[in-house]
């Protein structure tokens, strides 16, 4: 309970802070940070050969991200699939078969890390530093250049604020990296070596058994883990060093280190509230958000912890009723794992401190659902920006009942904006529902450990970790193969790609029309009842969405053994 | 103001067979195509319908895919009907306003100055036509030559006779009014089929009509539901499969249709044409759907004075005397020069002096007098009495010069008195005898009642208004004080008007105007709704994108009106029905799925009588909610004057929050009445 108390104390005092420096950090106006970086990004602008007063366009913007992204994933594929002849392998490791390789590079970009494959057995020092933590770095730097365009454009006040364009992505990529991302995770990685997590280039550490019976000798592999574990934590992405994440004590050794850890899972995302309520001045708007976020939030974690708490239905005749131990680092126990589990949900975090396939199927079913909300917090700049896509619809229905043509801060809402914000959101139920059942309907390719409801369950997380950009596995499945890899593959892609870049398009379209000055008349989108209709819009495209498939999967898990 | 204006216009209800013929007509394929929504359930009627023959051979329920075949049919028959009842009230009115036309002959002026007699069909946009008093107008125009007082009851309702004259801002006639007096040559304004009534038609026509913008934008979002929906449904099958339940198809044609939008879905193209109806009723012609959609957004109206804030005429308010003046002599003679004097302005002094206690007898004295006419050479008018007094009034400098001329002095306080006066926004009006230079009478304007109650509830609703006039500053600001208004503009001209709107725009703001003149049609066509009177001038009826048939400026705010009840409309019944499918899904998925999984029943919180009753209940009430509610649809959501976020708050609170918890109880009460068929 301690620590519970330390980890939200933690995230309620730093995110302010942290936030108003990132809105200084990113925001438009010039600061000092910029003095102090500058000495930094100047060699690395003139070096890439970037002009970063060059304002893009929307489309621009999203087609460097896009190019950036495609070299990326050719050079991060081409990385692991070659990673035994490469350098930096001092524990002999084989390169990944082409499929394997290419979900993972995939994943890694899409910042959602997801591991069809067990980190330190199957990654060499090459791939684990320079493919995978380089895109722990870019992804969540990506999420934030978008958020902070969108801000600049989108939520401005004064349409003389309003540059031409949306901003430039590769600048707005640098400071992320250099001003937010990397700072921090030093920090961090700083604390997390103080309490024992291995910062290595050594090859893997060979232990002679006490128990010769068992094994001769015990291979401990060792690495770069601290800054990696930092990064993973902070930039939302997930993916750990070692197969069980961080509920191997080599990753998070010790009470401290999961306090400093669980807090990192929503530090930024949070901080992100104050951040643009700085760089938009919408406070009132950026304090309904939170609220909305908050109240989420607390509701999921709830559900999680006391689930949690309720005995494991197959172990009740094996021991004395108690909390659902099953799946759980014993160090922890079920509180911790659950706020784990929920936070690492909610903000497409993905790295996990206990099994998730072990939670009880209500609690299991509440990780499902902050997927697809996926905006409570949510990933590192995408969480805001998917809350503002539902923020669109929830303006359409609102600024007709307020009796005006719909409009998002003034601007109309036409057409061309619908049909894109229509097709980001008809692309969840799309993917994960139409991939889920492809995937049911040939249970060859599946290969579940369970059956029936429960083996129900655990393609549905798939997809849905795979699409919210999470990461976090209930496992069970035989996901190594080439319809698992491809079908992730997609279901990666469409989910970061186009929840990210509709608002940025809807941004740029707008930052065009004419702003009705807000007054009496029109939608007020700082309001309690605007934020209750958005709440009740995310609530019920996610619940009609997905209510059916629930129903088949962990609720009817939960109602046959009786919750 | 909107509701009792409507009010006194009878409803004609159209036949039933006529709706019934429309709804029917309304399920060719390639109508239902424009709605997908309803095109969903019509195939989910189709297939329920070839399920069951097989169902009945079998020996499974086939009583039940009868039945939900029956009841998706009822649901798209429904939405057909709903549109057809609002098309036909739509073409009543409209026709009825031009039911003459056709009927009509014209005299047609040739070149050589002849003319022809031709059916008022052929005439064809510039041709000439001449109309005699007795003859009804032939067609829409503009007068060329000529001035004559006409009957426009059959297009207003309003019997008194108005002045329509060649070259001034009342040049327009409609087709069907009455000329009266005179004759008149006109020019043909508009092709047969281009009239204003016939682009009217056109809008409440179902086949031809064009979506207006946030119709298409919220058709968009519509599909987007549907194919939602579709998704979850189709996918739901293998899953099911893979958990070991088997699904019925009509049991999943079911859940589909009660989860599409088909509320909002079937009434989308009723409440879009009853909007454009409920302008007609108003006599507010709009040239597209979009112009009344956009009056809803109207931030700024720009409002003239004259017909809009005050009464058209000013009215004597006060006799102010000069010192050393009796009131009562100032007042009296006032009376006299006034008697003879036929403009409303005189007619106003006679009733302001009678008021307050003229002796009637004094009127003999004027007996026999020479009356001098008020001309624009002399700017005043007056009475020379058989007595030898003679009496003058006019514009202040004007009188001042007649009394100096006739060797008098001007009083001290003269210039203040009339200073007082302006200030007050009123008009003074000077009076002398002789020599003597009696004091001022106040013209005031006379602000129409209730209008500043109207501008507190624009201003609740966030509406800016301006009001525009030909008055000085001084006189503009205390009328704008008095009426409530947001801003004036003085001494306004049709430029400052463009300028002023170009200026709103600018800022973000949608800005509605009225106008009649030809020099008003820039700004007409510039204002995001240009609302110009019938009377006005042919440029100024084409540059505007509404025409208000009784000429009244007022009429503007009815339009706003109108639009944000269109708007509201969508946007309520939108939200109603999404929030009944949470209600559905807890009626449909525990019958689909507790046959197999009887543990799922704890999800039947209504513990309704069986699966088939469940979801028959929820199938009736989907289809049932939609008669229900044409009511609204016709009628339009109030929207009385409240800020947005009150009506958000209240929206939200009926549609919103009773859209969710309706349904629990309605389908409740259709299970326990199914039950007993069962």
């Amino acid at each position: 309970m301690n620590d519970m108390i330390a980890i939200y104390a933690l995230v309620a005092l730093l995110s302010a802070p942290l936030g108003l420096y990132i809105g200084r950090a990113l925001g438009s106006k010039r600061t000092r940070v910029d003095a102090l970086f500058g000495i930094i990004e100047r060699p690395i602008y003139h070096l890439a050969g970037i002009s970063c007063h060059q304002s893009m366009t929307w489309r621009v913007y999203a087609l460097a991200i896009l190019k950036l992204h495609v070299g990326l994933i050719l050079l991060a594929w081409l990385v692991f699939m070659f990673q035994g002849v490469l350098p930096l392998n001092p524990d002999g490791v084989t390169g990944m078969s082409w499929d394997t390789a290419l979900h993972t590079a995939v994943s890694f970009a899409t910042n959602t890390n997801q591991q069809h494959y067990s980190g330190q057995a199957q990654l060499s020092h090459l791939s684990q530093t320079l493919a995978i933590v380089t895109l722990q770095f870019l992804t969540p730097a990506t999420g934030l250049a978008v958020l902070v365009a969108i801000a600049r454009t989108l939520l401005a006040t004064r349409s003389a604020n309003v540059v031409k364009g949306v901003g430039n992505y590769y600048q707005d990529l640098t400071r992320s990296v250099i001003r937010v991302l990397l700072p921090l995770a030093v920090i961090v990685a700083l604390l997390l070596t103080w309490q024992g997590v291995p910062a290595s280039y050594q090859a893997a550490h060979q232990i002679e058994m006490l128990d010769t019976q068992v094994e001769e000798v015990q291979s401990i592999p060792l690495g770069p883990v601290a800054s990696m574990v930092a990064i993973k934590q902070l930039g939302t992405n997930g993916g750990g060093w070692y197969g069980p994440n961080s509920s191997v004590p080599l990753e998070n050794p010790t009470s401290l280190a999961n306090v400093i850890e669980t807090a990192s899972l929503t530090l930024i995302p949070v901080a992100l509230l104050f951040a643009i309520a700085l760089i938009s001045g919408r406070r009132r708007l950026m304090l309904g958000v939170g609220a909305v976020m908050v109240a989420f939030s607390l509701v999921s974690t709830s559900v999680v912890v006391y689930s949690e708490r309720m005995p494991n239905v197959a172990l009740t005749e094996l021991s004395l009723p108690g909390a659902n131990l099953e799946g759980k680092e014993l160090r922890f126990g079920t509180d911790l794992s659950a706020l784990w589990g929920s936070w690492t949900t909610q903000t497409s975090n993905g790295s996990v401190n206990a099994m998730h396939d072990s939670f009880n199927p209500m609690g299991g079913m509440m990780l499902l659902m902050d997927m697809f909300v996926n905006v409570t917090f949510g990933g590192v700049g995408v969480g805001l920006i998917g809350f503002f896509l539902y923020l669109m619809l929830a303006a359409f229905v609102g600024s007709l009942m307020v009796g005006r043509a719909p409009e998002l801060f003034g601007k109309p809402l036409e057409t061309r904006e619908m049909r894109w914000i229509s097709l980001a959101i008809l692309a969840q139920p799309l993917i994960i529902l139409g991939l889920s059942a492809l995937t049911v309907a040939m249970p060859q390719t599946a290969q579940n450990s369970n059956p029936g409801f429960h083996g129900l369950s655990q393609v549905l997380y798939e997809f849905t970790s795979a699409f919210a950009n999470n990461g976090s596995g209930f496992e069970g499945l035989s996901d190594g193969t080439p319809w698992w890899n491809l079908a992730c593959v997609v279901a990666l892609l469409i989910g970061r790609f186009l929840p990210m870049l509709v608002p940025l398009a809807v941004a740029g379209w707008l930052a065009g029309k004419r702003t009705a000055p807000a007054g009496r008349g029109t939608l007020p989108m700082d309001s309690l009842a605007f934020m209750g209709l958005t709440a009740g819009v995310i609530v019920i495209v996610n619940l009609l969405g997905f209510l059916p498939a629930l129903v088949l999967g962990p609720i009817a898990e939960a109602v046959v053994q009786g919750f | 103001m909107l509701d009792t204006q409507l009010a006194n216009k009878p409803h004609r209800s159209p036949p039933v067979g006529q709706i019934v013929t429309g709804a029917i007509k309304g399920l060719a394929p390639q109508l239902l195509a424009r709605n997908p929504v309803m095109a969903v359930v019509a195939i989910g009627a189709v297939v329920c319908f070839s399920l069951t023959p097989v169902a009945f051979t079998q020996s499974e329920n086939g009583g039940f895919a009868l039945a939900i075949a029956l009841l998706l049919m009822a649901t798209v028959l429904f939405a057909t009907g709903a549109e057809s009842l609002a098309e036909s009230r739509g073409k009543a009115h409209a026709g009825a306003l031009r039911k003459t036309k056709g009927e009509l002959t014209a005299q047609k002026l040739n070149a050589d100055g002849s003319t022809q007699s031709v059916a008022a069909d052929s005439l064809r946009r510039g041709d000439r036509v001449k109309v005699v008093a007795g003859e009804l107008v032939p067609a829409d125009g503009d007068i060329v030559k000529g001035a004559a007082s006409i009957n426009e009851s059959a297009v207003t309702g309003e019997s008194a006779p108005v002045l329509r004259e060649a070259g001034t801002d009342n040049s327009g006639v409609s087709a069907g009014t009455k000329v009266l007096s005179d004759q008149l040559i006109i020019e043909v304004s508009a092709n047969p089929g281009e009239s204003l009534l016939d682009r009217m038609i056109a809008l409440v026509e179902g086949a031809n009509r064009q979506k207006t913008p946030s119709e298409l934008a919220l058709s968009v979002l519509l599909a987007m539901l549907t194919l939602v929906f579709l998704i979850v449904v189709v996918t739901l099958v293998p899953m099911a499969a893979f958990v070991g339940v088997e699904t019925s198809t009509v049991m999943l044609v079911a859940l589909l249709v009660c989860l599409v939008p088909t509320t909002i879905g079937g009434l989308l193209p009723a409440i879009g044409i009853a909007g454009m109806e409920r302008a007609l009723r108003a006599n507010l012609v709009a040239k597209s759907g979009k112009a009344v959609e956009i009056a809803g957004s109207i931030d700024t109206l720009l409002l003239d004075k004259t017909g809009t804030i005050t009464l058209g005429d000013r009215r004597a308010t006060e006799f102010a005397p000069c010192q050393q003046v009796a009131r009562q002599r100032l007042r009296d003679v006032a009376f006299l020069t006034s008697l003879q004097d036929p403009t409303p302005e005189g007619r106003s002094i006679v009733v302001l002096a009678t008021e307050q206690g003229v002796d009637s007898q004094l009127s003999e004295e004027a007996d026999g007098g020479t009356f001098e006419a008020f001309s624009a050479q002399t700017r005043l008018s007056g009475v020379d009495l058989t007595s030898g007094r003679k009496l003058r009034k006019g514009a202040p400098n004007a009188i001042a010069a007649w009394v100096t001329e006739q060797g008098g002095e001007i009083p001290g306080d003269y210039e203040q008195v009339i200073a007082r006066i302006s200030r007050d926004g009123a008009t003074p009006i000077a009076v002398a005898e002789g020599k003597q230079l009696l004091g001022v009478v106040a013209l005031s304007d006379v602000i129409k009642s209730g209008i500043a109650e109207k501008f507190a509830e624009l201003r609740a609703m966030g509406i800016k208004t301006v009001m525009i006039t030909g008055d000085n500053p001084i006189t503009a600001s205390a009328i704008a004080a008095t009426a409530g208004v947001d801003d004036y503009i003085a001494e306004a001209t049709p430029e400052r008007k463009l300028a002023l709107i170009r200026e709103e725009q600018a800022s973000g703001r949608l800005v509605a105007m009225v106008g009649d003149g030809t020099n008003d049609a820039p700004a007409l066509a510039q204002a995001d709704l240009g609302l110009a009177m019938n009377s006005g001038t042919q440029a100024a009826r084409e540059a505007a994108n509404m025409v208000d048939l009784d000429s009244d400026p007022g009429k503007l705010i009815s339009a706003v009106e109108i639009g944000k009840q269109l708007l509201v409309t969508r946007g309520a019944l939108t939200t109603f029905s999404l929030a009944n499918d949470v209600a559905k899904y807890f009626v449909i998925l525990p019958a689909l799925f507790t046959a197999s999984i009887p543990a799922l029943g704890v999800l039947d919180v209504m513990s309704l009588h069986s699966p088939t009753s469940a979801v028959l209940a929820a199938v009736l009430f989907n289809a049932l909610v939609i008669p229900a509610l044409i009511p609204f649809a016709l009628r339009g959501v109030s929207v009385k004057a409240a800020s947005a976020t009150e009506l958000l708050r209240r929206n939200l609170l009926i549609y919103g929050v009773g859209g969710l918890l309706l349904p629990f109880p309605a389908i409740k009460l259709l299970d326990m009445l199914i039950a007993l068929f069962l």
